[in-house]
């Protein structure tokens, strides 16, 4: 098993004529995924790759059965597109798009949850499954089939996680990067019940970094749910407070957002944070044997 | 994005939030002008994008035109922070109005939550965050669900806080839920009233306003872009921007260029680990064409403190070998460029090795053996 996504996943493309949604349509199709229908309004009855487009979510799940929808629209239509998959049958929403407005996540949010729809991202590269299927714009190679669960904030920081886990014989049930803003549709918690519930994962995986309080609730929700081995990775230790680091999200803003206040929080609860990327493998080879 | 205090305060105006008049002066002369027609005492306030400008001496008060003159004077043209200050904002500072109280609301977002979360505490004009610290009971908050906005009920819960007095308590809860329409109207990541003050004739008024906007909602709104001001970006903020970089100059000795921001962060830490010193943060993001490279080297080699520059990318979505075509036309055009370790994996990682070797590159391919390598290369080490 794997978490989110696996064999069963049927992927719409929303977005799928632009340069980034043509491109990673093809990837993805290339990796195995069943990419069965993209959406770009007004191009119906064309194809990329073979894949069919439609108009609408709505006509490209009543005619080829997809659950999962991927976007790439651009920022200012990327909240009606999300809107537009939750009211059409999708249950899994993974938003590529960087640059959506805050508050019109906020307000997204609370309908999805209504819906029973789960967003992954926005500003995230997706998940991947090894061997089974990929949504997003992770890159397929780099990743083994096998029992660590992987959850991180930031693309090719879980990237060089993964190939660091690889090199020491490690595959991933799932990786899943859920994204740098400050809103986000799955947080770690969300990620980390699904692995502890997933008969494939073995372990965790869960690179932070600084802002916001993430890292602390998953650290008392880990003491009290997760009984599989946690090793955790925290980006950030060097950087000034006050000031973005990139992703909306990370910037130290006061008390409990730095890199320091969350290891401590880590370790008091037994979760070890490696010092290094490559010292992750060992800290998992003593907890797994 | 920021703004300076004169132009929250336009907006403060237009949402009905009540300020002391105040007219923005870019000469000392214009200061005297501005005075003579309020009639009464001013405050002179530079304006630029941070805090702590009363103790920079960057607020100054001034009884008469002539002293708000050599007030102008003095300020124009200052240093505050690494931000010259080419803007003063007058404001009436009538002696009939005496204060009689001062306190703090401000309105954020809370990520954590998913909500709206205003907050108020009698103590006005200090460090909120320090506040929030030390005396975290000092500060009273409400959470307004996002689907909802914020309810009349509310806004009295905060006012009430706040005051005893029936007026003020009416006064205080129209300008929070003023501020809230503004807040959420504008696009707003963060609105303060610092400090919210109480006259002895039973006004209430802000004397101090402070938005930021997110980024991410500019795209809508116009009339905030407009106030962007480039004066508070340095030249090297403006060229990141423009080839849509992520770059935080820092103090130490060794320049970082990468891609994606987490790994730009370990990057960083990595280099401090070992003993060094990053000079910068800087992301090249996911799609780095050669350009976006050269930008970067130009960025990394114009801080003369860097003795070594450090490339470290993992190929996903970027290619290796585009960055290595921008790290050689770096090479070719920029002059005194520091010696540069390149680290290299992922995506066309030996296409990229093959075009650095022709130039006599040897990329490493391990993370933690070019940060060593980088920091004894600063040190004064071979290349």
């Amino acid at each position: 098993m794997s978490i989110f996504i696996d064999k069963k996943t049927r992927l719409v493309v929303q977005g799928i004529t632009g340069r980034d949604g043509a491109f990673h349509a093809k990837q993805m199709l290339d990796y195995g995924t069943n990419v069965a229908a993209g959406v770009t309004p007004g191009k119906a009855g064309q194809n990329i790759e073979g894949i069919p487009i439609f108009d609408s979510v709505e006509d490209a799940v009543k005619i080829t059965g997809v659950n999962t929808s991927v976007i790439f629209v651009p920022p200012a239509f990327a909240i009606d597109a999300m809107y537009e998959a939750a009211d059409s049958g999708i249950s899994l929403i993974v938003c590529i798009t960087e640059g959506i407005p805050t508050q019109d996540m906020l307000i997204l949010h609370d309908y999805l949850k209504k819906k029973n729809v789960r967003l992954i991202g926005p500003n995230c590269p997706g998940l991947i499954s090894p061997g089974k299927s990929k949504v997003g714009i992770l890159p397929g190679h780099i990743h083994r089939e096998g029992n660590i669960g992987v959850v991180s904030r930031s693309g090719t920081l879980s990237y060089e996680v993964v190939y660091s886990l690889v090199l020491a014989g490690y595959g991933q049930s799932t990786s899943i990067g859920i994204g740098g803003d400050p809103v986000i549709g799955t947080n770690f918690i969300d990620a980390l019940s699904h692995f502890q519930k997933d008969p494939e994962t073995d372990a965790i995986v869960l690179i932070g970094e600084i802002g916001g309080n993430d890292e602390q609730e998953s650290a008392d929700y880990i003491q009290e749910n997760i009984s599989k081995p946690v090793v955790s990775f925290i980006a950030g230790k060097t950087a000034p407070p006050g000031k973005r680091m990139g992703h909306a999200g990370a910037i130290i803003t006061g008390g409990g957002t730095t890199a320091k206040d969350k290891i401590e929080k880590f370790e008091s609860v037994g979760v070890p944070v490696a010092t290094l990327i490559s010292k992750i493998p060992g800290l998992l080879k003593e907890r797994l044997g | 994005m920021k703004i300076h205090e004169y132009q929250a305060r336009k907006l403060f105006s237009r949402f009905d939030i009540p300020v002391l008049p105040g007219e923005i002066a870019t000469t000392a002369e214009e200061a005297e002008e501005i005075t003579t027609k309020f009639k009464v005492p001013v405050y002179v306030k530079a304006q630029v994008h941070v805090g702590g400008r009363g103790k920079a001496g960057g607020i100054k008060f001034a009884e008469t035109p002539e002293q708000a003159k050599e007030a102008a004077k003095s300020i124009l043209g200052m240093d505050i922070k690494g931000y010259k200050v080419s803007k003063v904002y007058v404001v009436a500072n009538d002696p009939k109005l005496i204060v009689t109280s001062e306190s703090y609301l401000g309105l954020i977002l809370d990520r954590g939550k998913k909500a709206y979360c205003f907050m108020a505490c009698a103590e006005g004009g200090v460090e909120i965050e320090e506040v929030a610290r030390k005396t975290p009971d000092k500060i009273f908050k409400i959470w307004i669900d996002a689907a909802v906005g914020m309810m009349p009920f509310q806004a009295r819960k905060l006012a009430k806080f706040l005051y005893k007095d029936p007026s003020m308590v009416k006064q205080a809860s129209q300008i929070a839920a003023n501020l809230f329409k503004l807040f959420r109207c504008l696009d707003a990541s963060l609105a303060e009233i610092n400090p919210l003050v109480t006259f002895k004739t039973g006004a209430v008024c802000a004397l101090d306003a402070k938005i930021n906007f997110d980024d991410n909602a500019l795209f809508r709104h116009s009339d905030i872009t407009e106030m962007y001001d480039p004066e508070m970006e340095t030249d090297n903020d403006r060229k990141a921007k423009e080839m849509n970089l992520s770059f935080v100059p820092m103090e130490g000795n060794i320049g970082c260029i990468v891609n994606g921001a987490g790994l730009a962060m370990t990057t960083m830490d990595v280099i401090k680990y070992y003993g060094g010193e990053p000079a910068n943060f800087l992301d090249v993001g996911g799609s780095s064409s050669p350009e976006k490279v050269k930008t970067a080297m130009e960025l990394v080699s114009s801080d003369k403190n860097v003795k070594s520059i450090l490339i470290n990318i993992f190929g996903g979505i970027t290619r290796c070998d585009d960055i290595a075509k921008g790290l050689l036309i770096a090479l070719e055009t920029l002059k005194d460029i520091p010696p540069v370790i390149v680290r290299l994996t992922g995506t066309n990682e030996k296409i990229a090795r093959e075009i650095l070797l022709q130039k006599g590159f040897n990329a490493l391919s391990n993370m933690e053996e070019a940060a060593k390598h980088a920091i004894k290369v600063a040190e004064g080490g071979a290349l």
